[in-house]
């Protein structure tokens, strides 16, 4: 069952991503990265990692790319003003950059097989919340200050008048 | 069934996601392919994370969220106030740094 | 009689080094801002000082030289030999040379030279300079200079020496352009110094070719070596030729010989006290108190002691030659003083290191009287140097004339005075030494002669016969103070009771020089008894020494009848022959030779590198690298496009190039 559940997510996630790039307006590109988050959020949960899955849709789809709309809307560029992408020998040589990269990460991932480990339920909000508070206590920490920093940065660079 | 498929397509997420800053002129765009590429390597944790039975692999892909997050606020902070300069998004006009 | 008086060896250089710092000081901090200030000013205070000073170091240390030579005398013959070491200045790895003083008979004989006619000349500058301006500075560079001389004559070792070799050639320079203000002064000075510096190369090449033979720069330790080395084979007569030339170039460079005396008759620029205590008595002498001083060296290498004789008879007769036809007073005493070093080269070359010391000493006395009388003579005449313009000043200056006319006696070689004995021995020794050969003597004889010749001439034309004086000369002309007469007087009695400390022994005397000088120079007194000081050369030295009395009289008589008798003479044969004249008067133009031959194709050399080698390769070059960073500059700054992606791109290309790498390992 596994396997067709990652193709079908898989295919959406990566569609999706592609859908996003390729996209003339931001808003268009907005709307499939939702549909690319709710594909790897799905794609969590295939892997029993259901506290993430439930973070990533409300962080991610539900936090983050609504602030990207509300930019896109506050900044409200016109249609024909949006920036005019060409092709170039540049941008080309980006593609094939990034396809010799995944062919790289390809062949990386075939070489390292790893050995499973305990069946444990390592994904559930139980596992997830005991690591978070002992061992990575003070990543999670230090997590709450750099938000409380981008919070000021966020305000501080968007206001009119410092 | 083996995570090496999982590694697979967050490598191609992710080149999709270097493609997105490389390639397009737009900054909300760049943006937004940053938050893919990010989204690529929460696959691959998470991926190897519950492979190994570890919940470590959860716990980074969490930290990577919080970081997305405060890294997307500013970012687009800073594209509000260089909109409010400049009146574009198009990062070809911001090359004052140039020689 | 006298005890502990060597412990104080080191007073000897030491008391003149004080009079430099003091007299420095004065200079410095008393004659200096008045000079700056330039107002006319009376004498001031500073200058009694100095003119105590100056002179009184130099005195005592003429008193320790004495007592420490008695003192040495005491001592057994093959005692005599004194180190005392101040401080061990160079301790390198295997070379060791230390800052110590050396007493032996010859040394001795030197440092008595060097402070008591350094001493009397002294005093007469006193009076000579009394109207100079800058009076201190010239009493800190002649006490220098004798601080200098007395290092090079008692170092103990070779580097020692030419520390104090170095430092004579440097007071040269300074004492030569004393007048620097004046262009003909300042050029003397740089040409004293830069051909000196030619010969320095000779002797730092053979220095330093002594060092890698034996080991050792000092003295008795070189000198023991000898038969050693020798028997070993390191020690090879072409290395001991090689060492014993590049030496003798230094000498050739110092003591004035052919070809690098150009820099002496220039040097009469100078103050004439100047004059007399360094280019008559002392420095120039320095190259002969090498060549003595290596004996031992030079015996093991008779293509050397060639070479030294042949150069120092050549030098003697050639410059002999110029002094007949030159008008200035000074330069006729220079081209003397050439000729007479050459003499002394000419008895080390065939062996009489012994005789050459010995004319050292004597030709010291009556030379620095000579330059001391001619600058009593100039005084007198308010400068007037050229002796076509002097004449009669017998009746004015009777006591100069008394005391020139006895040097004049001594340097013509007439008998009984010091002159005669030791240029008598000189002359005998080249005739019959191992090493000697009759042209030697022959040359050596002629330019006695011609010595005697021009000497008298020199005699006649400014104290005898009717007065060329320029008329505002003439009124004020008269006789020296006794700060200058004086040590005229002394140096007189010297000129003539100076040689019978060496009277021969075919004379009646006993040489006591020689005996005294022997433990340094053993081999030439062996080589000398060794081939016959018997019975049937008596009667050849006897006739040989009439002989070249004759040809004394005979310069004498030729300059009497040019100079006394038909005065109009000399201008007639000179219209004679005006080619010939000309060349002699203008030295034969070595001067004008070398300036095309050599100074000039330097020059040329010096401005071809200048202008093609620096200014366009170097500076190409340099230029070039300039240009290449510049261009790199231009190119990479490209990169910096300012623009996001390009920069995403590049960090892509690396994650790529990084992970491929990875995958390949």
């Amino acid at each position: 069952m596994e396997p067709v559940l990652f193709i079908l997510f898989g295919a959406i996630a990566v569609g999706g991503a592609i859908m996003v790039v390729t996209r003339k307006h931001p808003m268009a590109s907005a709307l499939y990265l939702i549909l690319t988050l709710f594909a790897v959020a799905a794609l969590f949960v295939l892997r029993q990692a259901h506290f993430l899955a439930a973070i990533q849709v409300i962080v991610y789809a539900g936090a983050i790319v609504v602030l990207f709309i509300f930019v896109i809307m506050l900044i409200n560029v016109p249609e024909n003003k949006l920036p005019v992408e060409r092709v170039t020998g540049m941008r080309l040589l980006g593609v094939i950059a990034a396809g010799l990269f995944i062919l790289e990460t390809a062949l990386l991932a075939r070489r390292f097989a790893m050995p499973a480990g305990p069946a444990a339920d390592s994904g559930s909000v139980q596992a997830v919340g005991r690591a978070l508070f002992t061992d990575y206590l003070l990543a999670f920490e230090i997590t709450s200050v750099l938000l409380l920093a981008a919070v000021i940065g966020a305000i501080t660079l968007a206001k009119k008048k410092i | 069934m083996e995570p090496s498929a999982y590694l697979l397509l967050s490598g191609i997420l992710f080149g999709i996601g270097v493609v997105g800053v490389v390639v397009r002129k737009n900054a909300l765009i760049i943006l937004m392919s940053v938050e893919i590429m990010l989204n690529g390597v929460n696959v691959a944790f998470i991926a190897v994370g519950s492979h190994l039975g570890d919940a470590t692999g959860s716990v980074f892909a969490f930290m990577v969220m919080t970081v997305a997050a405060a890294e997307a606020a500013v970012g687009l902070a800073i594209l509000i106030a260089i909109f409010r300069l400049k009146e574009t998004v198009d990062i070809t006009e911001l090359s004052v740094l140039k020689w | 009689m006298v005890s502990g008086v060597l412990d104080f060896l080191w007073l000897v250089p030491a008391l003149p080094l004080l009079g430099v710092i003091l007299n420095g000081a004065v200079a410095l901090f008393a004659e200096r801002p008045l000079l700056l200030a330039e107002e006319s000013h009376a004498p001031a205070p500073y200058r009694k000082l100095v003119a105590f000073i100056g002179p009184a170091v130099v005195g005592g240390a003429f008193v320790v030289a004495l007592l420490s030579m008695l003192e040495l005398a005491a001592r057994s013959a093959h005692d005599r030999l004194f180190v005392q070491v101040l401080f061990p200045w160079i301790e390198a790895g295997g070379f060791s040379a230390a800052a110590a003083l050396q007493l032996d008979p010859l040394s001795s004989v030197m440092i008595l030279v060097v402070t008591g006619v350094g001493f009397l000349i002294h005093v007469y500058s006193v009076g000579y300079m009394s109207h100079e301006k800058a009076f201190a500075r010239y009493f800190v560079y002649l006490n220098l200079f004798t601080f200098a001389m007395l290092i090079l004559v008692l170092g103990s070792n070779y580097l020692l020496m030419f520390v104090g070799w170095e430092g004579v050639g440097l007071c040269s320079y300074l004492l030569i352009g004393y007048w620097y203000e004046k262009k003909s002064a300042s050029d003397a000075g740089k040409k004293a110094f830069i051909v000196n510096r030619i010969g320095d190369f000779g002797f730092i090449l053979g220095l330093f070719l002594l060092f890698w033979t034996f080991g050792t720069v000092n003295y008795t330790e070189v000198f023991a070596r000898i038969p050693l080395l020798s028997a070993s084979g390191t020690l090879t007569p072409a290395i001991a030729t090689a060492i014993t030339l590049l030496f003798f170039l230094g000498a050739v460079g110092k003591s004035a010989q052919i070809p690098l005396y150009v820099w002496l008759p220039d040097a009469m620029e100078g103050p004439t006290p100047v004059s007399a205590l360094i280019h008559a008595a002392t420095m120039v002498t320095a190259g002969v108190y090498m060549v003595a001083r290596s004996n031992a060296l030079y015996l093991l290498s008779p293509v050397s002691m060639g070479v030294v004789a042949a150069v120092g008879a050549a030098t003697a007769i050639f410059s002999a030659t110029i002094g007949i036809t030159q008008n200035d007073i000074k330069r006729v005493l220079a081209y003397s003083t050439v000729s007479q070093l050459g003499y002394m080269f000419l008895a080390c070359g065939v062996g009489a290191f012994t005789a050459g010391i010995f004319h050292l000493m004597t030709h010291a006395f009556f030379k620095a009287l000579l330059f001391l009388g001619s600058g009593s003579v100039i005084h007198a005449l308010s400068g007037e140097q050229d002796m076509r313009k002097m004449g009669s000043l017998k009746k004015h200056l009777p006591i100069t004339f008394t005391t020139m006319f006895i040097a004049t006696l001594a340097i013509a070689g007439i008998p009984g005075l010091s002159g005669f004995f030791s240029k008598d021995e000189i002359l005998w020794k080249a005739f019959s030494s191992v090493h000697g050969h009759l042209i030697l003597w022959a040359i050596g004889t002629l330019a006695a002669g011609v010595t005697a010749f021009y000497m008298f001439r020199l005699v006649f034309m400014t104290f005898f016969g009717e007065s060329r004086m320029e008329p505002q000369v003439e009124k004020h002309v008269h006789e020296s103070p006794y700060s200058m007469t004086v040590p005229l007087m002394l140096l007189a009695v010297l000129s003539v009771v100076g040689g019978w400390v060496g009277i021969p022994a075919v004379l009646g005397g006993y040489n006591y020089f020689e005996a005294w000088l022997a433990p340094v120079f053993g081999h030439g007194a062996e080589g000398a008894a060794a081939h016959g000081g018997g019975h049937a050369p008596v009667a050849l030295e006897l006739g040989l020494m009439a002989g070249s009395v004759a040809v004394a009289l005979c310069g004498i008589g030729l300059a009497w009848y040019l100079y006394r008798v038909r005065t109009g003479k000399p201008k007639e044969i000179a219209e004679a022959m005006p080619g010939l004249y000309d060349v002699v008067l203008n030295k034969y133009y070595v001067d004008e030779i070398y300036d095309i031959l050599i100074v000039r194709r330097i020059r040329d050399g010096s401005v071809w590198l200048w202008q093609a080698f620096d200014a366009m390769f170097i500076d190409g070059i340099v230029n070039g690298v300039a240009a290449v960073v510049r261009g790199a500059g231009d190119a990479v700054r490209r990169l910096q496009t300012g623009m996001v992606g390009n920069y995403a791109f590049s960090l892509l290309l690396g994650a790529v190039f990084i992970v491929g790498y990875i995958l390949i390992r």
